[in-house]
């Protein structure tokens, strides 16, 4: 990956629909160079998939979301990685790293309402072997998501001409 | 009653642009890319450095030349960043914003009947202050078929028995315009030989794109002649904090100081405070405003071109200079009847020197999305005069 790569992803990241023609300008190399990169960078998977920073309250379809923390005993050989593997496959799963710390996975968990969480925990994760232990944390407001600030600010003013 | 105004402030020219911002005030949906400040807010670990000093009691007058920390942080800073080296306690005195600091630099040095040439297009406030001081102003081109670059030719025409200063500004505000290393080694025999002093404003230096900036003091011949200035307004997005700085030699700092004392007493230390921080800790956020504004830049430049209006790429500060020869208007008409059609506000050239004519200046320090808007409506424009 060189600098022209780098600047291509931030831009992408930043808005994955921006034209190639703009790209190719802000990146100063030639369109076909734009598409073979990007080309390239999916293949690598540096870049994983398209998509849109969702703020689904506003969108008038809240969901609720929860941060749940799992102390897991590691296994021989595979460590956290064949249960983190089986979390994945949950569709409500949004989300899940190994930490360090107190507990040892967190998990994004998002659902339809605060009754469907709860039953997903009690139901699905908590009684997964090798689970000891679960902590649920309902997120309440998000302020920020991806680098996202989701409260509007007041913009300032600054004087139509300065020298 | 006697009239009051003393002749040297009568002298002053009124502004070339309060027309236009007696317009644009009366307008709501102005995109202005005649602001020359970023449109960035401080980096938030700045500002938040300042109010912390502000709860513990921070409120009170510093040393003149400005905090020791501050002075120590930028001496380094110019060491390892530009290769210059300034004695943090002897040559360094921090201002209100680079404004002050060209003031004072220019009356450190300047006798009545000394001609001063100032290096054109430029920002607006050396010529006055050059006669502020007694000097008289004399305007050194800097050309578009050069990238407005100053020339040892166009020096050279100027220079008489009387000279004693060069004022010059590279990255260039309103050009973009930047002087590499050879450029100015190409001048710096003229200073010598005419034994010159020059005033070298480098507020845009970490703002350049196609290789770094190069400082005129770090020519052994230039330093003991060279006056630099600098300041936080650009690079950290600080504009209303009002911190520049002056390095020059001790002798001349120790002139300078003392005007500074008088008129200034000190910068303030809520700014100064916040400056440090931003030395200390801004340089990644710095680092990311610089590399947004070379993607503005090439938005923006790119879209001038294919409206039209020719423009170089400007290889430093964050200004565009395109010309408007190729629509039979002058500078000033077309920037008033942008302003007034399409609510674009930019500055006509010609206000910034004789070598603007023909002009416009745009500050691309606004949002992309800005910067694309501005060229549609000014689009639109082009069409509506064909």
């Amino acid at each position: 990956m060189d600098e022209k790569d780098r600047i291509l992803l931030h831009l992408l990241e930043e808005n994955c629909r921006t034209p190639v023609s703009e790209l190719a300008v802000l990146a100063e190399v030639s369109e076909e160079d734009v598409k073979d990169r990007i080309s390239r960078l999916e293949a690598a998977g540096a870049i994983r998939r398209y998509s849109a920073v969702v703020d689904w309250e506003r969108a008038g379809d809240g969901k609720v979301t929860a941060v749940i923390e799992l102390k897991v005993s590691p296994e021989r050989d595979f460590g956290y990685d064949r249960i983190a593997e089986r979390l994945t496959r949950f569709p409500q799963v949004r989300s899940l790293r190994l930490m360090t710390g107190i507990y040892d996975l967190q998990l994004l968990v998002a659902g339809p309402s605060m009754h469907e969480i709860a039953r997903f925990v009690s139901e699905q994760i908590a009684p997964m072997n090798r689970i000891r232990e679960t902590a649920t944390h309902i997120i309440m407001k998000t302020y920020k998501e991806n680098g996202t600030t989701f409260a509007e600010r007041e913009e300032v003013e600054h004087l139509p001409y300065s020298f | 009653m006697r009239d009051f105004v003393s002749e040297r402030a009568r002298a002053i020219p009124p502004s070339g642009i309060r027309r236009f911002f007696d317009i644009a005030q009366t307008m709501e949906d102005v995109i202005s890319l005649g602001v020359g400040e970023p449109d960035f807010v401080t980096p938030w670990c700045v500002c938040e450095a300042s109010i912390y000093s502000i709860e513990q009691g921070s409120t009170a007058y510093t040393s003149n030349k400005g905090t020791p920390q501050l002075r120590g942080a930028i001496s380094r800073y110019l060491d390892t960043r530009f290769n210059t080296r300034y004695d943090a306690d002897k040559e360094i005195i921090v201002t209100c914003g680079v404004s002050e600091a060209a003031d004072i630099a220019i009356r450190a040095v300047v006798d009545p009947g000394d001609e001063v040439l100032v290096a054109e297009p430029c920002y607006v406030s050396y010529i006055p202050c050059v006669s502020l001081a007694g000097g008289i102003p004399v305007s050194v081109p800097c050309r578009a078929e050069d990238e407005f670059r100053l020339t040892a030719d166009a020096l050279a025409e100027r220079i008489t028995p009387r000279t004693k200063v060069l004022v010059a500004n590279f990255p260039n505000n309103p050009t973009g315009g930047v002087m590499q290393e050879a450029d100015w080694r190409a001048i710096a025999d003229l200073l010598v030989d005419h034994d010159l002093l020059l005033i070298s404003d480098e507020v845009y230096a970490e703002l350049t794109y196609d290789g770094g900036h190069f400082s005129p003091a770090t020519i052994p011949e230039l330093f003991e002649r060279t006056i630099t200035l600098n300041g936080f307004s650009k690079a950290f997005a600080m504009t209303g904090w009002r911190i520049g700085y002056l390095c020059a030699p001790a002798e001349i700092a120790a002139a300078a100081l003392k005007i500074h004392q008088y008129v200034a007493l000190c910068a303030p230390v809520m700014g100064q405070i916040a400056a440090y921080e931003a030395l200390r800790i801004g340089e990644a956020e710095k680092d990311a405003m610089v590399r947004e504004y070379r993607l503005r830049r090439n938005l923006f430049v790119d879209g001038l071109n294919k409206l039209g209006l020719s423009c170089h790429v400007p290889k430093g500060a964050f200004y565009a200079f395109p010309s408007v020869e190729s629509t039979g208007m002058t500078d000033t008409e077309f920037a008033e009847a942008l302003l007034r059609e399409q609510h674009v506000a930019v500055v006509p050239g010609s206000v910034l020197g004789p070598s603007g004519v023909g002009h416009l200046r745009c500050a691309y320090a606004v949002s992309r999305d800005d910067l694309k808007e501005a060229l549609s409506r000014m689009g639109t424009f082009l069409e509506s005069i064909k």
